[in-house]
């Protein structure tokens, strides 16, 4: 009698995604519909589809979904889980998406605590348009719009997402974790456990930034990429928790608070 | 026993798997498979500890991992 | 309910509250603020949800996804803000998503002035946004139309699963007259919405999308689209005709506030036995043709007058080809008086 330990989530659909071989995006797929299952949440899930490679991520989950304008995944799903609270709303948002073109809608949806679950996939490049320079592409990185390397003298230093909306003061769990490294895949299930957790509980926004790989645009072999997120990116964007809804608020607020 | 089955036309035949495996039990294949890759085999099955780093690893979903008999949790998930 | 009087802005906020809204993800500008403001203090009474959006490229997309949920939802914005919700209506249009927009025209381009308008004729009835889609739009020409307009639009997008707009421009919204709102729809009793996102359960799932990148599957749509504005075309055309008789020495196109003034001027010189007539398309997408063209076979001469530098022209032209058809109209946020109007009526008979 064989016990199967491990095999595809109910959440995520029977069929191949459009994915390049070796793309972090499937385990991150996975990882959420792992949790989905788990939590028993799938029939009340509701997802916002971004523009960029997981565009067409609506055909990979087993659950309702919608697909956004570029970058307004964080509007839409505003718009589902005011009008259906008792929903669970989550976007999927490359780093085109919300941490240049989105910028504004995912600030603001931190900033009013919105009850709802982002899966940031940050691989420093533009994918589905063609290895151009996303807003986390690396200094002196090369894409096809930066050919010389990303100069950080016209093109800034990366954006880091997690630790700008982490200094927000609205209460959220901001939180970095990888699919890259297989030890490090359990950590990401993890966090990813928790921001639906806190979504279920109401508690509050929930942002999980994955480090992801472009093994096609970066030119580099499936496991070359897994090393270069490691070596390359992982120094300037490093794992942990980066807030959490148990933090406390800032003192001078309190204060404004009153003597409760 | 643990034992991992892959199914080689849902392989991409990234590799990721070779290299998750402690064991260094998977290989890849000589021959194409449907979509025209190479895909991942177990070569040594005996040798499978059950901790399922391949199928974790897998952006595909394409190995499922089983076990007879006694289960060896090695870590949370 | 008796008749109350309440500023345009207001009556719409009202009346949206009577067609079973529940949902207002806006942005202030001006010349329509009074909206969310009246919402934000009305809501809480009816067990509403108001939200101040970042942006109107934020609340546009709000509504959009509000409207995936099978919420009936409601944005209103001014001529600049419109402009930027032009994304999310191409996409409400594209996915067959029922929204209803206001926009209480200001005078432009650019940041253009805060002063009434009627300059986003063309936008909404053109150039809404990117790619080969129609919404329905609404012009009421006073504080009770456009309440009874708001509930009628809510109908219609839910009709067609399009959006539909009200173009107001700002007098409409910051005119105060006595209004009578229609009765209380309770949202509960809406009839269900099966394409809506409410979560997969016992179903499956529910996809809403405008990405067809399959072309044959895209033309498709853009056929379903097609059948559906044809539909629009043959059994919503509004309008309004005023001292229409057979033998007319001018017939007057005018929509919304310019309609107001037209008329007083056509008063003014019956008086003194001119008969003009007046023709007022309440849908301005879908465009009353045949009625304008039937009026304008009754009338000498023809003249549209407009609170820009003439865009509904074109409509009446369309309605009447072959025939020559005058302009009057005063831009920049300027109202003529019904005696400019009047001027200008006798200037054109007479010559």
């Amino acid at each position: 009698m064989i016990e199967t330990i491990f095999s595809r989530p109910e959440s995520l659909r029977e069929v191949s995604t459009h994915y390049c071989p070796g793309c972090t995006h499937g385990i991150t797929h996975r990882l959420i519909a792992e949790v989905l299952d788990e939590l028993g949440l799938r029939e009340r899930t509701v997802g916002v589809a971004p523009v960029g490679c997981a565009v067409l991520a609506y055909n990979y989950f087993n659950c309702d979904f919608a697909e956004a304008a570029h970058g307004r995944a964080p509007a839409m799903a505003t718009g589902i889980k005011r009008c259906r609270p008792n929903l669970i709303v989550f976007t999927y948002q490359g780093d085109g998406d919300l941490a240049s073109i989105g910028t504004a809608e995912i600030f603001h949806a931190a900033n009013r605590g919105e009850k709802f679950t982002v899966i940031f996939v940050n691989n420093a490049i533009y994918g589905m348009t063609g290895g151009q320079m996303a807003p986390t592409t690396m200094p002196n990185q090369k894409a096809t719009t930066c050919p010389f390397g990303r100069d950080v003298e016209t093109a800034g230093y990366p954006v880091r997402v997690c630790e700008v909306l982490s200094k927000i003061t609205t209460p959220s769990y901001i939180a970095r974790v990888t699919a890259a490294v297989p030890k490090e895949i359990p950590r990401a299930k993890d966090a990813l456990r928790k921001a639906f957790q806190y979504q279920a509980e109401n508690r509050c926004f929930s942002l999980v930034e994955f480090v992801s790989t472009c093994p096609t645009n970066w030119g580099m072999n499936p496991l070359k990429a897994c090393e270069w997120a490691v070596s390359d990116m992982m120094p300037y964007y490093p794992l942990g928790e980066f807030k959490t809804p148990d933090d406390p608020l800032p003192a001078g607020l309190n204060l404004i608070e009153g003597d409760e | 026993m643990p034992m991992i089955k892959v199914h080689k036309e849902t392989c991409k035949g990234c590799e990721l798997c070779i290299h998750a495996c402690p064991q260094e039990i998977l290989v890849m294949s000589k021959v194409l498979n449907k979509k025209g890759y190479f895909y991942a085999m177990v070569e040594d099955p005996g040798r499978c500890i059950g901790c399922a780093m391949c199928a974790l690893t897998c952006p595909d979903v394409a190995i499922e991992v089983g076990v007879q008999g006694t289960r060896y949790v090695l870590y949370e998930y | 309910m008796a008749r109350v009087l309440m500023k345009g802005n207001e009556a719409i906020g009202e009346a949206a509250i009577r067609a079973g809204c529940r949902f207002f993800f806006g942005y202030p500008i001006t010349p329509q603020s009074e909206v969310p403001e009246y919402l934000a203090k009305r809501f809480p009474e009816v067990d509403g949800h108001f939200i101040q959006a970042e942006s109107e490229v934020a609340a546009s997309n709000m509504i959009y996804g509000a409207a995936c949920s099978g919420t009936r939802v409601l944005t209103t914005s001014s001529s600049p803000g419109i402009s930027l919700m032009s994304e999310a209506i191409s996409y409400c249009a594209g996915t067959e998503v029922p929204v209803v927009f206001v926009n209480i025209v200001r005078a432009g381009p650019g940041l253009g002035g805060i002063l009434p308008s009627q300059g986003d004729y063309w936008q909404a009835t053109r150039g809404m946004g990117h790619g080969d889609f129609r919404i329905l739009v609404l012009a009421p020409n006073c504080v009770q139309e456009a309440a009874d307009l708001i509930m009628l639009a809510f109908d219609l997008a839910d009709k067609y699963t399009n959006p539909v707009m009200i173009l107001g421009d700002g007098i409409i919204g910051q005119m105060m007259e006595p209004v009578e709102f229609g009765e209380m729809v309770d949202p509960e009793t809406l009839p269900e919405k099966p394409w809506a996102l409410t979560g997969a359960k016992g179903r499956e799932p529910n996809i809403l999308t405008s990405l067809f990148l399959d072309p044959n599957v895209l033309e498709a749509l853009n056929q379903r689209l097609l059948a559906k504005y044809r539909q629009m075309e043959a059994v919503e055309k509004r309008w309004e005709t005023y001292n229409i008789s057979d033998n007319m020495d001018l017939a007057v196109y005018a929509w919304g506030t310019m309609s107001r003034i037209g008329k007083t001027a056509i008063d003014e010189l019956k008086e003194r036995g001119i008969e003009i007539g007046l023709f007022r398309p309440i849908t301005l997408y879908p465009y009353p043709y045949e009625a304008a063209g039937e009026v304008a076979s009754k009338a000498k001469k023809l003249i549209s007058i407009e609170l820009s530098t003439g865009q509904m022209i074109d409509d009446v032209r369309l309605a009447a080809p072959g025939r020559e058809v005058n302009f009057f109209g005063r831009q920049g946020g300027i109202v003529p008086t019904p005696e400019d109007v009047r001027d200008e009526f006798l200037k054109l008979i007479e010559s």
